[in-house]
C-alpha cells in the first residue's frame, strides 16, 4: 500500500481526481496521462544529462543583438496584424519583466504586486488623457514618474521586511490598487473601465496603426535595455547585487542598503509606468481586469524563466510566456497546465533560468 | 591623540550581558589584538564598533568624532572597515567586483552619468577597477580577479575579504579571525600581509586565537572574558598576567 502511494500512478490519479470537479472527465483523463508520463519519464530524462548551453554575455554584446534587432525591425513587413499585435504585447511585457528584474533579479527583493505599478501607469495616462485632454507624450513621463513615486511610497514601509514578509506586503499592495480602481466609480469608472483613450500622435500624425505602434514599443524596449544595462554596470548596479548577495557585508562596505533598495523600487517601477502607458494607448481602453494578481505572477514567471538577474533573460522570458500561449491557443484549456509543467521541468534542469545571471557575469 | 577611544561600552541582549563596561584606547598605526575564550564578546565588540549592533551604554570616539549610533555605511565612510569571522563575500560576483563594491562611497558619479556613460563615468570606472586590482595584488590573489568569489579556496576567500576591506581605504581595519582554518604557511602569509597593512599607515585591530601570531605581531593586547576586559598591555605583560592565565587555564594554574 505504502509503495503504491509513492508510485507515479498514485500521484497522477490524485492530480486527476482533484481536477475532476473543475473540468469534465475527458480533461481529467488527459491530465492523468500527462502527469503519469511526466513523472515516469523524469528519472530517465534526468539521466540524459542535457548539455547546459553556455551563454556568455560577451557573445551577446556582438553579433546576436544586431541580428535580433534587425529581425524585429523587419517583422512588420512580413507579419499579419494579429502577430504584430502579439509582438506589441511582447514588448510591453518585456518592459515589465525588465523593470521587475531590477527589483527581484538585481536587488533580490521579492515583489508579488508588480501589476499594481503597471496599473498605475495605465490609469495615470487614461485619466490624464480622458479628463484633462493631455496627450501621450507629456503623459508618458508623468505616468512613469507617478508609478515610480508609488514604488517609493510602498518601498518605505515595505522594505523594513525581508523575504516572505516582503512578498506578502507587495501582494497586498497589488490587490489594494486593483480593488481601489475597481470600486472608485466616480473617478475610475470602476469595473466598466475607461474607454476612448487616444493613441500617440507625432506632429498630428497618429501612431495608432499597428505597424507604427510596433516601432514605438520596439524603440522604448531598446531604450530600456540600453539604460538598464548601463546602470547594471555602474556603482548602483554593483550596490544592488551586493545587497542581494549579502546585505550585512554590503552595509559595512559603505552601501546605504535602505536607500539603494528604494532606488531599485523606484527605478524598476518606472518601467512599469511606461509599460502601463503604452498598454493604455494601445488598447485605448483600461479596466481593472487587466491588472490582477495573475498578471504579477506572470511577470515574475518571465523574470524567473529567462534567468533571474539577467536583462536578456527577462526579455526571453517575456517572449516565451507571451508567444507560447498564442501558439497553444488550440489547447486553450490546458494552457496554464502546460505552462506550469514547463516551469517545473525548467526548475529541475536549469534552476538558474534559461540564461542564468552567473553565465552572464562570467563574461564581464 | 588616540585614533579610537572606547569608553565604558556595554552591550546587553535582553538579560545576557555580552559586553560589560569595556574601555580601551588605540594609538594610530598600531596593531592591537583582542583575545579571549569563546563567547567572551569579541565579535559583539566588533559589531558595536562597525554599527551592526547598537551600544547599550558607553561611547565610541573615532578621530575625535562620536560614532556610536551611526549606521554601518556611515561608519565605513568615517574610516573603519572590517572582515567577518564567518566569511561574508558577495559570492556570485567575481573577486574584483567584490573589491569594487568596497569603493562605493569613493565613487562620485551619479545615476544620469552612468546611464549616459559619460567620459567622467568611464574614467571613474576604470580607476575603480585598477585600484581594485592593486588591492587584489597586495593580498596576493590578483590571479583570481575574474573568478566568482565562491570558487576561491577558503584561505583565498579570507584574503579577498581583507582586500575588500582595504579597498574601502579605511584608517582602521578590523580583522575578525583572519587565519581561522588556515594551515601554518597560510597563517604566516597573512601575518606578513597584516604587517604590510600597517606599513600603509593603517591601524589594525585583530581578533585571533593563534597565540603565536598574536604574540608575534601585536603592539598591544586586550583580553576579554565573559564580556569584561580583564587585562591589557604589551604581549609580555599579558602573557604573565595571572588573570589571563586564570581565564584560559583555570584558577589552579594561576598560582
Amino acid at each position: 500500500m505504502k509503495r503504491f502511494l509513492h508510485s507515479p500512478v498514485a500521484s497522477a490519479l490524485c492530480a486527476a481526481l482533484l481536477f475532476l470537479p473543475l473540468k469534465d472527465l475527458k480533461s481529467a483523463v488527459i491530465l492523468f496521462v500527462f502527469v503519469l508520463a511526466g513523472i515516469s519519464a523524469a528519472p530517465y530524462i534526468r539521466k540524459l544529462k542535457i548539455p547546459q548551453i553556455p551563454f556568455k554575455a560577451s557573445g551577446l554584446s556582438g553579433f546576436l543583438p544586431v541580428l535580433t534587432i534587425t529581425i524585429f525591425a523587419l517583422l512588420p513587413f512580413a507579419l499579419k496584424d494579429y502577430y504584430l499585435d502579439v509582438l506589441i504585447m511582447f514588448g510591453i511585457y518585456a518592459l515589465l519583466a525588465l523593470g521587475l528584474n531590477v527589483i527581484v533579479g538585481f536587488t533580490g527583493q521579492l515583489n508579488l504586486g508588480f501589476a499594481a505599478f503597471y496599473a498605475i501607469g495605465a490609469y495615470t495616462y487614461a485619466l490624464l488623457n480622458t479628463r484633462l485632454g493631455l496627450g501621450f507624450w507629456p503623459s508618458l513621463p508623468i505616468a512613469a514618474c507617478f508609478a515610480s513615486l508609488s514604488g517609493l511610497v510602498l518601498g518605505v514601509p515595505a522594505l523594513r521586511l525581508k523575504g516572505d514578509y516582503l512578498a506578502i506586503v507587495t501582494l497586498g499592495f497589488g490587490e489594494i490598487v486593483r480593488i481601489v480602481l475597481n470600486n472608485w466609480d466616480t473617478f475610475t469608472k470602476g469595473p466598466n473601465g475607461i474607454a476612448g483613450i487616444e493613441p500617440p500622435y507625432i506632429a498630428g500624425f497618429s501612431l495608432g496603426k499597428l505597424q507604427y505602434y510596433y516601432y514605438l514599443v520596439f524603440m522604448v524596449v531598446i531604450a530600456a535595455v540600453f539604460v538598464i544595462r548601463r546602470i547594471e554596470f555602474s556603482k548602483t548596479g554593483r550596490a544592488w547585487l551586493a545587497i542581494k548577495e549579502n546585505e550585512i557585508a554590503a552595509s559595512t562596505m559603505g552601501i546605504d542598503t535602505t536607500a539603494y533598495k528604494l532606488y531599485a523600487f523606484a527605478f524598476g517601477t518606472f518601467w512599469a509606468g511606461i509599460a502601463g502607458t503604452l498598454f493604455a494607448a494601445k488598447m485605448q481602453f483600461v479596466s481593472p481586469e487587466s491588472f490582477t494578481f495573475m498578471e504579477s505572477v506572470l511577470i515574475l514567471s518571465m523574470v524567473i524563466l529567462g534567468g533571474i538577474g539577467n536583462v536578456y533573460g527577462s526579455i526571453l522570458g517575456a517572449f516565451i510566456l507571451v508567444i507560447m500561449p498564442e501558439l497553444l491557443r488550440d489547447a486553450q484549456l490546458y494552457r496554464m497546465l502546460i505552462l506550469g509543467l514547463c516551469l517545473v521541468v525548467l526548475m529541475i534542469f536549469r534552476p538558474q533560468g534559461l540564461i542564468g545571471a552567473k553565465d552572464a557575469s562570467a563574461g564581464r | 591623540m588616540h585614533l579610537l577611544d572606547v569608553k565604558g561600552v556595554t552591550k546587553h541582549f535582553g538579560g545576557i550581558k555580552a559586553i560589560e563596561d569595556v574601555s580601551f584606547k588605540i594609538q594610530q598605526e598600531s596593531i592591537v589584538s583582542i583575545i579571549g575564550p569563546n563567547g567572551a564578546g569579541k565579535t559583539t565588540l566588533f559589531n558595536c564598533l562597525t554599527g551592526l549592533a547598537s551600544v547599550t551604554k558607553g561611547s565610541i570616539t573615532f578621530m575625535d568624532a562620536a560614532i556610536s549610533g551611526l549606521p554601518a555605511h556611515k561608519i565605513l565612510e568615517a574610516g573603519i572597515a572590517r572582515t567577518f569571522q564567518n566569511i561574508r563575500l558577495f559570492s556570485d560576483m567575481s573577486a574584483i567586483e567584490n573589491v569594487m563594491v568596497a569603493q562605493h562611497s569613493k565613487i562620485k558619479y551619479g545615476f544620469a552619468s552612468a546611464a549616459l556613460r559619460t567620459a567622467g563615468f568611464r574614467k571613474s570606472e576604470l580607476e575603480t577597477r585598477q585600484k581594485a586590482f592593486e588591492y587584489l595584488e597586495l593580498s596576493g590573489i590578483d590571479s583570481f580577479a575574474d573568478l566568482p568569489a565562491n570558487s576561491l579556496s577558503y584561505g583565498n576567500q579570507r584574503r579577498l575579504e581583507i582586500a575588500r576591506a582595504l579597498a574601502a581605504e579605511p584608517k582602521l581595519i578590523l580583522l575578525d579571525e583572519p587565519t581561522a582554518g588556515m594551515n601554518p604557511s597560510e597563517t604566516s602569509e597573512v601575518m606578513t600581509l597584516i604587517k604590510r597593512i600597517r606599513e600603509l599607515g593603517k591601524t589594525v585591530i585583530l581578533i585571533e586565537h593563534d597565540m603565536k601570531l598574536v604574540m608575534g605581531i601585536s603592539d598591544r593586547i586586550v583580553v576579554l572574558d565573559h564580556g569584561v576586559k580583564i587585562s591589557e598591555g604589551t604581549p609580555d605583560e599579558v602573557r604573565t598576567d595571572p588573570m589571563v592565565i586564570e581565564a584560559y587555564l583555570g584558577k589552579e594554574a594561576a598560582h
